[in-house]
């Protein structure tokens, strides 16, 4: 039988914060490959490369891991003159997936967003709170997740998420 | 649990904001030239209406931003919610 929860760590990955005005935003997307997405709590990607809205001016680029520094580099030079902030964020996450038909309901035994695909939809993505984690949140698929996690509260998230996954063992 | 309009987000449960206060407060332009009296009321003199108030919240584990809502504080309920910078919206009574 299939399993009905599988959580995994994911491999090391390149990660930016980046926040800037109407002049650099699309400088940003065309540097990185993927155009931020405007709307809120949604995510673009080109695989294997990512863009995902948090706020109004603030977003989190995913990439493989070492590509860090082609993409500073390739952000920094176009960022002619537009003020930007660009930081490497990459060793401050790690990230973990939530697979299978019950991944919502485990997400959700420690998150209270509404998780129901018409409301959490396949592309959406936002901060929210794990317990007592901050945590993003992005459905890759229809059951899958990826939470992105501070690495020092990712033992505790993990330990939450095979807690409540144990009901589906 | 109560939920919050956030005017970037969308409706989303309460723990993820923060209150940050009575909205609409204008620091003087020249704070130098206020009275005592008139900076003592600047920085501590709030109102603390039964019904409507206007206050700001942020939303600080989701889009981060700050933002202004106007709340029922006998029922608890959102009426409004804007982004910062707007106007107070206009509410019937
Ligand atoms: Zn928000």
């Amino acid at each position: 039988m299939a399993e009905l929860v599988t959580i995994t760590t994911l491999p090391p990955a390149t990660r930016f914060v980046v926040r800037g005005g109407e002049a650099a935003i699309p400088l940003i997307g065309r540097a990185f490959g993927v155009a931020l997405p405007r709307d809120a709590c949604r995510a673009a990607s080109v695989p294997p490369r990512a863009a995902l809205w948090l706020g109004p001016d603030e977003w989190l680029l995913l990439a493989p891991d070492g590509d860090g520094e082609r993409i500073a580099s390739e952000i920094g030079a176009a960022l002619t003159g537009a003020p930007a902030s660009v930081v490497d964020i990459s060793d401050r996450q790690v990230a973990l997936s939530v697979g299978g038909p019950r991944a919502a309901t485990v997400v959700n035994a420690f998150n209270p967003l509404d998780l129901h695909p018409e409301a959490f939809p396949v592309g959406m993505c936002t901060r929210t709170v794990f317990a007592k984690a901050e945590i993003v949140l992005w459905r890759t698929a229809a059951d899958g997740f990826r939470i992105e996690v501070w690495r020092s509260f990712a033992p505790y998230v993990e330990g939450l998420l095979r807690e409540a996954a144990e009901e589906y063992a | 649990m109560l939920i919050v309009p956030c005017p970037h987000c969308g409706d989303r449960p309460e723990i993820e904001f923060r209150y940050a206060g009575p909205a609409h407060i204008e620091r003087a332009q020249r704070p130098a030239e206020l009275s005592d009296e008139d900076w003592a009321s600047y920085l501590y003199l709030r109102d603390n209406p039964k019904g409507l108030h206007f206050e700001r919240w942020r939303h600080i584990h989701g889009c981060g931003r700050f933002f202004n809502a106007a709340r029922d504080t006998v029922s608890d309920r959102f009426v409004a919610s804007y982004k910062a910078g707007q106007k107070r919206p206009e509410i019937p009574r």
